[in-house]
């Protein structure tokens, strides 16, 4: 029984089996933590939106979400989302291209300079926003000054304002996946269709282009998903007059201490950023980015 | 596909490329006639990469004339140079499928799309991948991306085809096999063609003529069997070839390893000054007797190493020089073969008997 096809099976098989265990064991905590603070809490949501007071089970509290104020408010919710998400694009796609193009000197520069928002706390770049933007800020003042404009433009405490912050904020997030896309196209394929007769404008759009697509799906999803839910730049920048989903909330538990309305709302959120979520990787999903044509 | 358009000669006039302080290409010219094979070959740095990027325009040298026929080309832009490239990566777009790649230098030719279908179609064939055209670049094995890629570059009928080490990144059994599927290819259609390699023996193999690049200048451009037989610098006997160098005095116009004069080939004469006999191990034999009319080196052997299709015998010589000679592993042959530790006198016939000038070693 030494030796032959069956020496050590059951050891052998023993050992894998503990190894599984071991690696289960290790993995517990996280997987407890991520059922604690994350399915526990959204169950409950759940649960607390489809109650009364008295803890009865209704659909009021998704019922009165049909009222205007409502669905201004997503609808207002969606539009920022879709404008910060295209300004981004338009934005972040050539400075990622400039960044994978550079020197490595160069590159250090602008990966600081998109970066820096990053180290500095949301709230206090918000308020510069809202110094920067306002009636004598300087953009105005220096918009007057050369003379491109006569009376001071506004610029904050509306849609503008708010839709200026939010992209400046969330810009990094469109930057970086896009740099990390662009630099793992392999510069030989510019070559190549270069050699086989594409001019650079063809060949950055037939050949570069769609191979950074993933990058670009990808911050396209992180920006608007991060939109949809985005509180604390619409609130200041704002300046009542841009009411985002997330503040409907914010006022419902905090105004008018209504739990139930306010979990409706998350829940809301919830699904249709999940919504989006899906139908992004299901118009665009990793199968057509990369091996479709 | 045959030879549709005639295929121009290739003329590169003094082209210098230089990297700060460092001379990547240092004045080199080279004609390549109509429809040849010729092949850059040359160690990592040498050059040969550089100067084949200036060929397809993606390096801009610092001065110097690449002509194909009578037009002056070097301020082209790669994209009206009309060169097919292998790269060594294949570079096929991965979003694009087989029939996708191939098709697409027709397509930026505005060619029509049932031509467009057909040509791709018969380029596969060409390259033995016929019904391929529908699948997806990451389904392919390295050697079938290979043929892919060669089928996109010579698909459009470029006026050159360039290559890039092709091959290197197959298995040593693929690779020999696209060597001669390469070679057979191009006597097919003609097409004036450029090839890279550091690696000799694919070189030997698939050239018309190789062009031995070292630090930024030529070394020796010749046929691959001049190349072998009669190096022209201590470089190519060293780079082409496996090569161990023994050191001749000449005097008076003949050579001398140790006390004896070294019997040359008809017509061959020392070069002056200090010279460097060049033994390969496959051109020495066992002396019989007193072996009249060739030449003798004696030694003693150190060891013996099996290699399957032959023995490598090393040999330090009287003058305590390292040799080796190898030996087929034929029964009858092995049966003779000298053990370590004994006596062995070596004999090299006259016409493998090949000197070149002692340089510095590089």
């Amino acid at each position: 029984m030494s030796d032959g096809a069956g020496a050590n099976a059951a050891a052998l098989a023993r050992a894998e089996r503990r190894e599984a265990q071991g690696l289960f064991l290790l993995c517990s905590p996280a997987v407890l933590l991520i059922a604690f603070v994350i399915f526990l809490p959204i169950g409950w949501l759940f649960t607390l939106s489809f109650t009364d007071e008295q803890g009865a089970f209704t659909l009021g509290h998704y019922a009165r979400m049909l009222h205007p104020a409502y669905t201004r408010s997503f609808q207002t919710t969606l539009e920022l989302s879709f404008l910060v998400t295209g300004i981004c694009c338009l934005l972040g796609y050539p400075l990622a291209y400039l960044m994978s193009q550079v020197s490595k000197g160069w590159r250090a520069v602008i990966f600081v300079c998109v970066l820096f928002p990053f180290w500095t706390s949301l709230l206090v770049r918000t308020y510069a926003w809202l110094v920067l933007l306002q009636r004598r800020g300087m953009v105005n003042t220096w918009l007057q000054d050369v003379g491109l404009i006569d009376a001071p433009l506004r610029l904050v405490h509306n849609f503008t304002g708010t839709a200026i912050g939010m992209t400046q904020i969330m810009l990094p997030f469109m930057v970086l996946p896009l740099y990390a896309a662009m630099t793992s196209v392999d510069r030989d394929f510019v070559k190549a269709a270069a050699s086989l007769g594409a001019s650079p404008v063809k060949s950055f759009w037939q050949v570069f282009f769609p191979l950074t697509l993933p990058g670009l799906l990808a911050g396209v999803v992180l920006v608007f998903v991060l939109c949809l839910g985005f509180y604390v730049t619409p609130a200041v920048l704002g300046g009542g007059r841009v009411l985002m989903w997330s503040m409907s909330i914010e006022r419902s538990v905090a105004v008018y201490s209504d739990w139930g309305a306010a979990s409706a709302l998350g829940v809301v959120l919830l699904v249709v950023t999940l919504g989006i979520l899906w139908l992004m990787n299901r118009l665009f999903g990793v199968g057509r980015a990369i091996g479709g044509r | 596909m045959t030879v549709s358009r005639s295929a121009p000669t290739v003329t590169i006039r003094e082209v210098t490329k230089t990297y700060g302080r460092f001379r990547a290409l240092d004045a080199v010219s080279l004609d390549i006639a109509a429809g040849e094979f010729v092949t850059l070959l040359g160690p990592s740095g040498s050059g040969k990469t550089t100067l084949l990027m200036v060929l397809a325009g993606f390096v801009r040298p610092d001065s110097g004339s690449i002509r194909f026929g009578e037009t002056e080309m070097v301020l082209e832009p790669p994209h009206r140079r009309d060169i097919g490239i292998v790269f060594q990566n294949y570079a096929l777009f991965p979003h694009m499928t087989v029939a996708g790649n191939v098709g697409y230098p027709l397509r930026l030719r505005r060619v029509g799309k049932s031509e467009i279908a057909r040509r791709v179609e018969e380029a596969l064939a060409l390259v033995q991948l016929q019904g391929y055209g529908e699948r997806r670049v990451d389904q392919l094995s390295g050697g079938q991306k290979q043929r892919v890629a060669l089928a996109r570059a010579i698909v459009f009928e470029p006026r050159i085809l360039l290559m890039d080490e092709p091959l290197s990144a197959l298995d040593k059994k693929l690779r020999e096999q696209m060597q001669i599927e390469i070679r057979q290819l191009h006597e097919r259609l003609g097409i004036t063609t450029v090839y890279v390699t550091h690696d000799q023996r694919e070189a030997l193999t698939m050239s018309d003529r190789i062009a031995v690049i070292d630090q930024g200048r030529f070394a020796q451009i010749d046929t691959p069997d001049r190349l072998y037989e009669r190096p022209a610098n201590r470089f190519v006997a060293d780079f082409v070839g496996e090569s161990h160098f023994l050191p001749v005095t000449v005097a008076d116009g003949s050579a001398r390893l140790g006390d004896r004069i070294l019997r040359l080939a008809d017509g061959v004469r020392p070069p002056s000054g200090a010279a460097l006999l060049v033994v390969r191990p496959e051109k020495l034999d066992l002396a019989e007797g007193a072996g009249e009319g060739l030449n003798r080196i004696e030694g003693t052997v150190e060891g013996s190493v099996y290699q399957g299709e032959s023995f490598l015998l090393q040999v330090r010589t009287s003058d305590g020089n390292r040799i080796a000679m190898r030996q087929p592993t034929r029964r009858a042959a092995l049966r003779r073969l000298p053990q370590p530790g004994e006596p062995v006198a070596l004999a090299l016939h006259p016409d493998d008997t090949i000197l070149v000038a002692a340089e510095p070693a590089p």
